[in-house]
């Protein structure tokens, strides 16, 4: 069966919020809209988002590393929010396992949003409706658009491709290749939802560089400051 | 949790509801075993119409809880799996009985249908009594499980949140019980008075013990765990948005811990101690107005009580949201 699911790469995320922007701006005019801003431009504005990046700091300074962490619905393979809701409202997809709420059954009445431990859902003030990522699903199952662009708004508009998109349940995917090879976890494990988005954590490069190899014993621009040898000419100087 | 008041109505006016037809029908089956003088059919009727005004007020405030109420009848489709679909079916199953128990006392229905072993004369208000506290009973489980079946909000996840809203749905429901026969001048009000203390004091050991497992539990997910970064020092440094947002309004109650405490020495004494202690006196004194204000009393103790109860629930969505920026 397949799965989709986003795989958010957090050691590449610069904290950009293109993502944030970007489905706002497709999600607000297209199937799953509007997401509704309340007094955007008064004090103490509010609005509709299905995805948000958060910053965090791990350490005390100087010592910190800052995550900027991308957080938007999970599309739990076991997924709490769907069994609690009372109209059915709340469903997964059988074909491609989003999960997804059907803005004419739903009553408003926030259970699932309790039912979620990742807060993953957040009610429409104006539509009075709950609401939530959809993958973009009228994109990615729009035949009419060509493939490259049968991806969520956010995945296509990251600049630094820290989004990727696929079927986690196809073990040769993008994304289940770099889940595998890169590290790829799960939020809040402990719960056994067992959410579909995976995050790839901060990677180190290193490379292991010996004393020996940043001072060359024959480099001939240092050959006055070298000792002399004691016991006449070392392979060293006949090397050359 | 925010406290929803359309909620915290709902719960603690169907409670006093469901106890106080419970306590109508138990009352019925004391005078059945004759341990019991038998009263009117208009304390019956009177009784059943202040349950079922209590019932349908709940159910008002419940509306208001709602984005969409006029899609409210879906509702009722989803009992194989949701909690909350089974409590909008149980309830106007309850109120629809409740309603027939008290018409057929009003229309004196009380006519032995048919007599068991030839000591128990049962009548259609018996029968239509059982089922309807079958189905007060199926309502204090499914209302209380809302709750209870949300394993995430460690401080609702446990048998104690159904034996809450029972045994003070309940009491409350008793202690009007109580109060209406002091109204009325029946003799039941020492017999409801003293369920209703009996039941106060099961909830006083049910609603202590969670109020003391919730002081000390810590919850199954911490900061290294909602962000999968194994680091001892995490800070939030931005949320995302620099206003208000859906998640830091529902879960959170944004009062101080001194009021909490507060709220929860107020409710410990009005839907404790001060409702015994009148019952206690009205006993003494054979006041008719005191088991009145008793039960007054307590309710106004329930609803600060189910105030706290949102407010000990803490979400584990709130780690995302530590701090603003």
């Amino acid at each position: 069966m397949t799965q989709l699911a986003l795989v958010i790469d957090l050691n590449v995320c610069v904290g950009c919020h293109a993502c944030v922007t970007s489905c706002k701006e497709w999600n607000t005019s297209g199937w799953a809209g509007p997401m509704t801003d309340l007094r955007p431009y008064d004090e103490d504005p509010s609005g509709t988002f299905f995805n948000r990046v958060q910053t965090y700091e791990a350490g005390i300074f100087p010592n910190t590393e800052t995550y900027h962490f991308p957080k938007s619905c999970l599309h739990c393979e076991d997924p709490p929010c769907v069994p609690v809701c009372p109209t059915g409202a709340s469903y997964k997809r059988e074909d491609n396992g989003v999960v997804l709420v059907d803005y004419d059954k739903c009553i408003g009445c926030k259970y699932c949003s309790w039912a979620c431990p990742y807060g993953a859902r957040e009610i429409d003030e104006k539509q009075r409706v709950m609401k939530k990522c959809t993958l973009c699903i009228d994109r990615i199952t729009d035949l009419s658009l060509a493939e490259s662009l049968r991806k969520p708004a956010c995945v296509l508009a990251c600049p630094t491709n820290a989004r990727l998109f696929g079927d986690v349940h196809d073990p040769n995917s993008e994304v289940s290749v770099a889940i595998r090879e890169e590290g790829g976890y799960q939020l809040q494990p402990e719960w056994g939802t067992r959410p579909a988005n995976h995050y790839l954590p901060r990677r180190k490069t290193r490379i292991q560089i010996h004393e020996d190899e940043l001072v060359r014993a024959d480099n001939p621009l240092k050959k006055e400051q070298l000792p002399t040898p004691e016991a006449g000419e070392t392979l060293d100087d006949v090397a050359w | 949790m925010h406290p929803a008041f359309s909620v915290i109505f709902l719960t603690t006016l169907i409670g006093a509801g469901q106890g106080l037809f419970l306590a109508l029908y138990t009352g019925q089956l004391y005078s059945l075993a004759r341990l019991l003088p038998v009263q009117s059919e208009s304390f019956y009727a009177l009784g059943s119409i202040i349950a079922l005004a209590l019932l349908v007020a709940g159910l008002v405030a419940s509306v208001f809880h709602l984005g969409r109420p006029e899609r409210a009848w879906r509702a009722a489709t989803q009992w194989r799996t949701s909690w909350l679909s089974r409590e909008v079916i149980a309830l106007p199953a309850a109120m629809g009985l409740i309603l027939l128990y008290g018409l057929f006392h009003y229309l004196g229905w009380t006519n032995p249908l048919f007599v068991v072993s030839e000591t128990l004369p049962v009548d259609i208000t018996l029968i239509v009594g059982a089922l309807a506290t079958l189905a007060s009973f199926v309502l204090f489980l499914c209302t209380a499980m809302i709750y209870a079946s949300l394993r995430f909000i460690k401080a609702w996840h446990s048998p104690l949140t159904v034996a809450n809203f029972l045994f003070l749905g309940i009491a409350s429901g008793f202690m009007l019980a109580a109060a209406l026969s002091a109204y009325m001048g029946t003799e039941l009000v020492a017999f409801y008075g003293t369920w209703a203390v009996i039941a106060t004091l099961l909830g006083g050991v049910s609603r202590g013990s969670s109020l003391y497992r919730n002081s000390r539990f810590r919850c199954k997910v911490d900061m290294q765990s909602a962000l999968g970064v194994h680091h001892a020092q995490l800070h939030q440094k931005a949320q995302g948005f620099m206003g208000g947002s859906f998640n830091t309004r529902e879960f959170f109650h944004g009062k101080s811990e001194a009021f909490l405490l507060m709220i929860r020495y107020l409710f410990l004494l009005l839907v404790f101690a001060l409702p015994v202690l009148l019952i206690l006196l009205a006993y003494l004194l054979e006041s008719s107005r005191l088991p009145v204000a008793a039960f007054a009393i307590q309710y106004i103790g329930l609803v600060l009580e189910r105030y706290h109860f949102f407010t000990e629930a803490k979400h584990p969505q709130n780690l995302y949201y530590q701090s603003m920026a």
